[in-house]
């Protein structure tokens, strides 16, 4: 026997993974004892969730910064309403199905937007965005630039799609935590740190930067389609401009910003802080903008981890461990 | 039929020589420190906002007020370098990127909240008017063609910048090794102050020129900021012909897109440059470094 372990755990997790079950049991019982509006809210919360961790994935971990994320969550919002309207698919089956088309649609836009590097890399990303809005807005099938409206939903009562829709939101986003942290724990995870750490010597080791590269957009497609059908269900009209509005990727990269980004805990607390901010300053408009960019220019330049960042570092504590600690065997 | 096509192409010619000066700032930047300035069309905004309070407070002509924005804009830039950018820079892929991305934002919702979201326009009745009849269907208005010369002659004085001066040449040896010029005495930071000032000053004239040709909005940042890219990527990384050229190509390729069907102008523009991407990913006039 060695004289050291490898350690994965550490007391913090395994009372944060207590905790996390208390939250998710309160998460579950929601419907019974909340009305409509707090639903509605914590659907919205939950989608931002997912998002947020997708574009953690994406840029903290591969490096990849895509202002174009809103092509996927257009583009499911929109599967959503062409498969329930003119294929009569049922709405709630179409949820994963969005995620499947937009994982499709990514394959080979990423052949494209990966030709670029860096920061026309991102650029790149938000002009393809820029091509399905307006793709869309010319299809007058789907309502052209005026959009359309999700009848097939009024055949679903209520009282079933309010909760049915709540419970399809919370465990996209139990999933998607699920999938990152299980995912990261992995082997393919370990090839992920290693090229957030350092792509040249990640590829030293052996390691296949592009194909790695590649499933995590792809992953993190999906994940954004999956949210689009999701949002777009609870709001049942969707319009290419509101769809591929570049907004919903600038909320989510505030939010892993000011969480931390390159961290699970990051995006959580990003969410939580950001729907506070939102329901508490929102009705300054402009002034809310203002102040929730210059929040995130700030902590890039002086906290680059962002408050989970600090947080972990002062305290050295890992809710969601995805290292490998070497001790020593008493 | 073949004259108005003409007409088209030569109007999208005269829209490119305005996207070349949208994307002669971005290339600039891109060239001397590897910076991806994505409030970009942001700042160009600003400047068109700028001359447009010069206008209303001193009763200022757009063009008059032109040096004046030029100058209050690389001292904006030079600032903005200094104090917020050089921290950026060297800590890998992601300050840079998202600290630029959150002050489009922010640039973007001061002018909402300053200039409110109605559309605005630098007025210069006569001169923007005015144009050279060429025949029947052919008619080319003197103030597009002005600006396509003035572009012409920037993109011209920025490559005799770089080629033929003492300050191109800390620019350019800056570009390729930012350690080692610092052994001979070139300050790296305020190297990359300078460029970005010159950089505003030519944002400067983009948003004066955009704002005399087209009524603005704040929201408008982001579409620039995408013109300026895809002339950067149709052209060709470090070249600024190239970089002149690609817009042009983008603003034939709007102009006639438009003429095929209003809503597909943009669109058109989007698929050269995604055909551009997909069979010369290095840019149509590339220039090795």
């Amino acid at each position: 026997m060695s004289a050291f372990a490898v350690e994965r755990a550490t007391r913090a997790s395994r009372i944060a993974a207590a905790a996390a079950a208390l939250v998710l049991a309160a998460a579950v019982s929601l419907p019974w004892w909340s009305d409509a509006g707090t639903m509605r809210l914590a659907v919205e919360f939950f989608c931002f969730l997912v998002m947020a961790q997708m574009w953690n994935l994406l840029a903290g971990y591969g490096g990849l910064v895509s202002i174009g994320q809103q092509a996927y969550l257009g583009l499911g919002g929109y599967a959503l309403f062409a498969l329930a309207n003119q294929a009569g698919v049922n709405p709630f089956l179409c949820v994963p199905l969005a995620g499947v088309f937009c994982a499709l649609v990514a394959l080979p836009v990423a052949k494209l937007v990966f030709r670029l590097r860096g920061g026309y890399f991102a650029i790149g990303t938000w002009a393809v965005a820029e091509v399905f809005r307006l793709l869309l807005a010319n299809v007058s099938m789907f309502g052209g630039g005026s959009g359309f409206s999700l009848r097939a939903m009024a055949a679903i009562p209520r009282a079933t799609r309010e909760p049915l829709g709540y419970a399809f939101a919370l465990a996209a986003a139990v999933a998607a935590i699920a999938v990152v942290y299980a995912l990261l724990r992995s082997r393919p995870g370990l090839a992920l740190s290693a090229i957030r750490d350092s792509e040249t010597a990640a590829a030293s080791q052996g390691v296949d930067v592009a194909f790695t590269k590649h499933w995590v957009y792809v992953v993190s497609a999906a994940g954004f389609g999956v949210v689009g059908a999701l949002y777009y269900m609870n709001i049942l009209r969707i319009s290419p401009n509101a769809a591929f509005d570049v907004s919903w990727t600038a909320y989510v990269i505030f939010i892993v910003v000011i969480g931390g980004i390159g961290s699970i805990e990051g995006p959580i607390l990003g969410t939580v802080i950001y729907f506070v901010l939102r329901e508490t300053l929102s009705g300054f408009g402009a002034g809310y903008l203002i102040a929730l960019g210059a929040i995130a220019v700030v902590t890039m330049l002086y906290f680059p981890g962002g408050l989970w960042g600090a947080i972990s570092a002062k305290f050295d504590l890992h809710l969601f461990p995805v290292r490998r600690w070497l001790r020593k065997r008493a | 039929m073949f004259l108005e096509w003409t007409n088209t192409v030569l109007q999208g010619v005269l829209l490119g020589g305005l996207y070349g000066l949208f994307a002669m700032g971005l290339s600039l930047i891109w060239g001397v420190m590897r910076l991806v300035n994505i409030a970009h069309g942001d700042f160009i905004l600003l400047a068109a906002y700028v001359a447009l309070v010069f206008g209303q407070v001193a009763g200022l002509h757009p063009l008059a007020a032109l040096p004046l924005v030029a100058i209050a804009m690389a001292a904006l830039g030079y600032a903005l370098q200094r104090a917020v950018l050089n921290r950026t820079l060297g800590k890998g892929l992601l300050p840079p990127l998202l600290v630029t991305f959150g002050l489009s934002v922010v640039v973007q919702n001061l002018l909402l909240q300053g200039f409110s979201a109605d559309s605005q326009a630098l007025r210069a009745e006569a001169l923007t008017t005015a144009s050279l009849r060429l025949g029947e269907s052919i008619a080319i208005g003197w103030f597009p063609l002005g600006v396509f010369l003035v572009a012409l002659a920037m993109g011209l004085g920025l490559q005799l910048l770089f080629s033929r001066t003492a300050f191109g040449r800390v620019l350019r040896a800056t570009s390729d090794d930012p350690e080692t010029v610092q052994l001979v005495g070139v300050d790296h930071k305020r190297t990359y102050a300078l460029a970005m000032a010159i950089a505003f000053a030519l944002m400067a004239a983009a948003g004066v020129f955009l704002g005399m040709r087209t009524s603005f909005t704040p929201t408008d940042g982001p579409a620039n900021l995408l013109f300026a890219f895809e002339a950067v990527v149709i052209g060709g990384l470090g070249s600024f012909w190239g970089t002149f050229a690609g817009g042009v190509i983008l603003g034939v390729a709007q102009t006639a897109g438009f003429r095929l069907d209003p809503g597909w102008g943009l669109l058109v523009g989007h698929f050269v440059f995604l055909g551009v991407l997909l069979f010369r990913p290095e840019g149509l006039f590339p220039k090795t470094r």
